[in-house]
């Protein structure tokens, strides 16, 4: 056991299934043991997302120079405790046309993608709830829940605001996993490996500083997967009343926005363990050090969502289309090329390989991101030709005909 | 170049997560506020107030109600009419002042309070009886002799009647020139005896270091 893994969940499990083992049959004990340390890693995602809620709420306070709930325990840290008791007091109500089996499942399948990803996530060294070898399709397919979730509360809660909400989100979160889903493919081709364990173990240079173009793209793309501004048309308050949980009240609307929160700290999990090394750092324990990079990327969301405000429908599609698709795509394929004309004979690619890359990608990246930004930028906008009229531009109008 | 704009936006937010908020815990903290704010409660002085309703006369909105009876024994010389009725209707009051400023005695000031969040209107009728059990905390808007004495209604104590006039009443209304009508402004050493002024305020020892 590595000293510096201080909660060794494999060992939490083994022990406990070994105990177990002497007094239960062993299918029982297994069951047992695993359903425990599931319940302890879920709970502890649970528990970093009520955390962020304050985090979130507090600091965006800052970030407006106001001063953010502070008025239940030291610096408001009980806030989501009284926000969760509310939520718990407050009237359960299912709309006349809802469709009610739908509308009743639809927060627990906007939530189960969470806990679902956080078991694949390396949280320290050596310890994850499981590292499947397809981890990264895994999380990609898991995601893919979050869209049928919205949509399904969407469509069972018989209101159009709500139905246009959904409809936004599926257009737009089917939009951003594309750009999402190359890039990781990227990634993919960088380590060898989908297993999220491998991705750690061969990241002798970030990622980040290999792949700069992917990186950005991932954020923009997992910005858009959870909704959060500058993306969050999906409940845009001033056109949808909040979206696809307009209907929502009591603990449902509870779940979903647990859930929103909690996609967070799971994005943030992702990226570290993609773009950061994930556990790997030297001198602090691992888990530590996967916190704190995961603190890093939490406070890098809620820094963009203080900053950019919310853009409009087609912009937000037009962006994903045009900007990051091809632009993942120019990824994929100067890192295929790259692995293909730089790999060892066995296959795998060594640091100082690593490093060439990351200088070849950093100009690659500049030179895509402004080269194709201007490409798309440029372009003239031509509006409707005008009709003088003689109300705006007779003989008495103060302003000339503008001509385009 | 592209995405300038965002790295402009970014710090400038980055800047104001480092800047000390400007909200206040409302119930415990209150903002600074100006000593000329015009406030919600009006502060008026019975013995001042003749009932001549130039106030009422003045306001644009006709909210101020008054019922004067000549209850005086002597009204010939000089005995005040009684004042039966002073209602205020702030609920449609706009706080222009005028009343203040139409007041020949210097009997009606602006108040200093901003906390009269009611559930009904009709609470919000200031009635005479109010206005006479009210704490006289009045704003110095339009009360130059206020200003010049460094009131301050949201740290200074309750004025008398006596306190807020352009002139001192107990010294120059029966001085040496006889009864007076000439608009004399207090002079300020008259407050500092200790026989006839009343402190006026927190601002009292700056205010001595000005006289040396």
């Amino acid at each position: 056991m590595d000293p510096r893994g201080f909660f060794e969940l494999n060992t939490w499990y083994r022990g406990l299934y070994l105990t177990l083992d002497n007094v239960l049959p062993s299918w029982m004990s297994y069951f047992i043991a695993g359903f425990a340390v599931m319940f302890a890693i879920v709970n502890a995602m649970m528990l970093l997302a009520t955390l962020y809620i304050w985090f979130e709420r507090r600091a965006l306070g800052r970030f407006q120079v106001r001063q953010g709930p502070n008025r239940w325990g030291p610096f408001g840290l009980l806030q989501p405790i009284a926000d969760a008791l509310k939520i718990l007091g407050k009237e359960d109500i299912v709309p006349h046309g809802a469709d009610r089996w739908v509308f009743n499942i639809a927060p627990i399948v906007m939530f189960f993608p969470v806990p679902m990803i956080v078991a694949v996530l390396p949280i320290a060294k050596n310890v994850a709830i499981t590292d499947i070898n397809v981890g990264l399709l895994f999380v990609v397919a898991i995601t893919g829940f979050s869209t049928l979730a919205i949509f399904m509360a969407g469509w069972a809660s018989g209101n159009r605001y709500a139905l246009f909400g959904a409809a936004r989100a599926v257009a737009m979160l089917i939009s951003y996993e594309i750009p999402l889903i190359i890039t990781l493919g990227s990634i993919a081709l960088l380590s060898g490996s989908l297993a999220m364990g491998t991705i750690v173990a061969t990241q002798n240079v970030p990622y980040l500083l290999v792949q700069p173009l992917a990186f950005v793209i991932f954020m923009m793309a997992i910005s858009a997967e959870m909704n959060r501004s500058p993306f969050d048309i999906v409940e845009a308050e001033s056109e949808l009343i909040a979206g696809y949980h307009t209907e929502y009240s009591g603990m449902k609307f509870g779940m979903f926005m647990l859930a929103e929160f909690a996609a967070v700290i799971v994005a943030s999990g992702l990226a570290t363990t993609i773009f950061l090394q994930g556990w790997r750092w030297p001198f602090l324990p691992s888990a530590i050090w996967f916190l704190l990079k995961m603190g890093m990327f939490v406070f890098l969301f809620l820094w963009i969502r203080a900053t950019i405000p919310r853009l409009r429908v087609d912009q937000i599609l037009a962006f994903a289309w045009k900007f990051l698709l091809p632009l993942s795509v120019v990824s994929l394929f100067a890192t295929a090329l790259e692995v293909f004309f730089l790999r060892e004979p066995d296959g795998s690619l060594t640091t100082n390989t690593l490093w060439i890359m990351s200088g070849i990608n950093f100009g690659l990246a500049i030179v895509a991101l402004v080269g194709w930004a201007n490409v798309l930028g440029h372009r003239r906008y031509n509006p409707a030709p005008r009709i003088a009229s003689m109300y705006r531009d007779g003989p008495l109008g103060s302003r000339p005909v503008e001509v385009q | 170049m592209y995405g300038m704009g965002i790295v402009k936006g970014m710090s400038v937010t980055l800047r104001n997560l480092f800047r000390t908020p400007v909200t206040v815990n409302y119930p415990e903290e209150r903002m600074p506020q100006h000593s000329r704010f015009r406030g919600e409660e009006f502060v008026w002085y019975e013995e001042r107030c003749t009932g001549c309703a130039s106030c009422a006369k003045y306001c644009p909105l006709g909210i101020i109600k008054i019922e004067t009876s000549p209850s005086g024994e002597f009204p010939q010389e000089g005995d005040s009419y009684k004042i039966d009725t002073f209602d205020i209707d702030i609920g449609r009051c706009m706080f222009c002042g005028f009343c203040v400023e139409a007041c020949p005695y210097d009997a009606l000031f602006m108040g200093s309070g901003f906390e009269r969040g009611r559930y009904r209107r009709d609470s919000l009728v200031i009635t005479i009886d109010e206005l006479k059990a009210a704490e006289k905390h009045p704003s110095t808007w339009f009360r130059p002799q206020l200003e010049q004495r460094r009131y301050d209604p949201f740290e200074g104590k309750s004025l008398e009647w006596q306190e807020v006039g352009r002139r001192y009443l107990g010294q120059t209304m029966h001085g040496p020139a006889g009864p007076t009508y000439e608009y004399q402004l207090e002079t300020p050493g008259a407050l500092e005896t200790p026989s006839q002024s009343p402190e006026l305020s927190g601002h009292d020892e700056e205010y001595g270091e000005e006289e040396e």
